[in-house]
């Protein structure tokens, strides 16, 4: 193939790549605007979405879509009460202290990947794609689920960015992100706000995961990736800036898409780990964060 | 004085155990040493100035691989290589501090445990020299410093000891010191330091690179000790390692560390008897700590019974 239709061919990849990563570190993102939680475990919640959309198709019959279906609703359902009950047991006792929080979440890390490793196995499995279309193009041929990938992602953080921006939910979650404290004196409960907030976090991950499972094996260790890169992301966009981490997001994913296409996966996450080192050193913030 | 004469005898201690233990603790009791040895490096960083580095893996196989690379391609003399092991986990805690350290609280944890990461990809992708994950043993003659001979258990137990009692009488000369104080200030308060004329950042990256100076140290012996040097020592796993062997021993507690490691140890030993499960243990240990003591044992003790434990 010629160099331009690799190239584009290794943008769309990257764009498929940042739709997820736009989704994942969202989650995380908002985990820690809102809470000031880092949750270490975020990884592991997008790998049990994937895992149990595994589930979903094998216990579903009938065609696949109806399995993709069910697996894009109950997963990010299932993933996300466990997240709830996880904020309860562990994190709403531990007062959200930020040292606390992140040995409770490497904890939880453990322990899901464990749960995986014992429930699901060593294997890597393939989900199958709900539909099978295929996008020609002059120079090569494209799978269409992946371009549905892409706009169903941004469908979702849409979404998101509606009910964070224009519900009543949302402006219950701003303001206890501006001054916990104030909320609770004009009468929001924190404690409901907090699991909510670790519920769709979590959540968001999982339908990444669901979202890129037919592309990719479910794999009991597949989060170690998604945590790396939505870290990467985070810091690059800045803390608890939800805009700042969508462009990020774009930023890290295409280019990890293009490197990983040119050259290879690892010396992508190599360079990505690199710039954030870049952008220490001259926005200590990140590019839309606050300064402290 | 009793406090020193408490160290001293955990050290004598030490030194007889190697009389009496059966082979298969004998070899676990260096193994533990030299992996004490680690987390008192890691414990001067969280336990002592506060700074919780989710990254220490790269300092521990950053000796670790200096080391190896050096004895095993470069030719160098063993105990010249072992002495830059230190030295490359010092230096590279140094420049990660340097950046690193222009974040604070969760920023800074996040990072290291970025560039910890890196570290790990990096010995990955540069697998024609690393050996990849598998990793490459060392020769019986790369072992060898001088009359010594690091294969053999005897020899092996005394470098072990020689080096984790190094680490904790330092360890203790650092928390009775001037800057030990300061450092613990800094964990305390980091403004109220500062404005008492201090220079905070000084003190968090003298006190981040002694940590990767010592966690080299301890990568480094480790790697030489066992003939072993493989791309698992730089995952995550040995960045969470030090801080549960510390967060049970006792953060900011000199013998902490050791308390913690040994338990740990055989914990785990213990568990992968019993059950393939071993990472629940691990996990379970992590979170019941963190919500019941998060002061770690000696922490418990320190509180109750000894005030003035260093």
């Amino acid at each position: 193939m010629e160099f331009g239709p690799f190239l584009l061919l290794a943008v769309m990849e990257g764009l498929v790549g940042a739709a997820v990563l736009a989704l994942t570190a969202s989650g995380l993102s908002l985990v820690f605007g809102v809470m000031r939680v880092v949750n270490v475990a975020h990884g592991e919640f997008f790998m049990l979405g994937a895992v149990a959309a595994w589930f979903v198709s094998q216990w579903v019959p009938g065609p696949p879509g109806l399995a993709f279906a069910v697996a894009l609703v109950a997963c990010p359902l299932l993933v996300a009460g466990l997240a709830a009950l996880a904020d309860g047991l562990v994190l709403k006792r531990l007062a959200y202290e930020p040292e606390a929080t992140i040995i409770a979440t490497i904890g939880l890390l453990y322990i899901l990947q464990q749960a995986a490793l014992s429930l699901y196995g060593p294997e890597a499995r393939p989900v199958p794609p709900p539909f099978e279309a295929r996008l020609q193009l002059p120079w090569f041929g494209w799978s269409g689920y992946k371009l549905f990938v892409i706009g169903a992602a941004g469908a979702v953080l849409a979404g998101l960015w509606l009910l964070l921006s224009r519900s009543r939910i949302g402006l219950v979650m701003r303001a206890t992100q501006v001054d916990r404290e104030t909320a609770t004196a004009f009468g929001i409960d924190v404690d409901r706000v907090y699991a909510a907030t670790f519920a769709l976090g979590a959540g968001l991950a999982a339908i990444a995961a669901v979202l890129i499972v037919p592309i990719q094996q479910a794999h009991y260790l597949m989060g170690g990736d998604p945590l790396l890169l939505s870290f990467i992301v985070v810091v690059i966009g800045g803390l608890g800036s939800l805009r700042g981490t969508l462009v990020a997001a774009l930023l890290i994913g295409l280019s990890d898409g293009v490197i990983s296409t040119f050259f290879e996966p690892t010396l992508a996450k190599i360079l990505a780990t690199l710039l954030v080192a870049l952008v220490l050193v001259f926005r200590p913030q990140g590019l839309f964060g606050a300064r402290a | 004085m009793r406090m020193i004469a408490l160290h001293l005898a955990v050290l004598a201690v030490l030194a007889a155990l190697q009389f009496v233990l059966p082979a298969y603790h004998h070899t676990n009791a260096a193994r533990i040493m030299v992996l004490a040895t680690y987390a008192i490096g890691f414990n001067i960083a969280f336990g002592y100035s506060g700074l919780l580095s989710l990254g220490h893996a790269l300092f521990f196989a950053g000796g670790m691989y200096a080391t190896g690379l050096l004895v095993d391609q470069g030719g160098w003399q063993p105990w010249l290589a072992l002495v830059a092991g230190p030295l490359a986990g010092g230096a590279l805690a140094a420049a990660v501090g340097l950046l690193a350290l222009r974040t604070a609280g969760p920023a800074f944890m996040i990072v290291t445990l970025m560039f910890a990461q890196a570290f790990h990809l990096a010995i990955l992708y540069w697998g024609r020299f690393t050996g990849g994950d598998e990793g490459f043993t060392l020769s019986g003659a790369a072992r060898r410093i001088g009359a010594f001979d690091l294969a053999d258990p005897a020899t092996r137990y005394t470098a072990a000891f020689l080096l984790f009692g190094a680490a904790m009488l330092g360890c203790l000369a650092l928390a009775r010191s001037r800057t030990g104080r300061v450092l613990v200030a800094v964990r305390e308060n980091e403004e109220r330091t500062r404005m008492l004329g201090y220079d905070t950042f000084r003190a968090k990256l003298f006190a981040l690179a002694l940590s990767g100076l010592i966690s080299g140290a301890a990568g480094a012996t480790y790697g030489l000790m066992f003939g072993y040097v493989g791309g698992s020592f730089a995952s995550i796993q040995y960045s969470i390692l030090p801080l549960i062997w510390v967060l049970l021993g006792g953060a900011g507690t000199v013998l902490g560390p050791l308390l913690g490691t040994a338990l740990m140890f055989y914990l785990i030993d213990w568990a992968s008897s019993v059950t393939t499960a071993s990472q629940f243990v691990v996990g379970a240990v992590l979170i019941l700590l963190v919500l019941f003591a998060p002061r770690g044992l000696l922490g418990l003790v320190r509180d109750h019974a000894m005030r003035r434990l260093p």
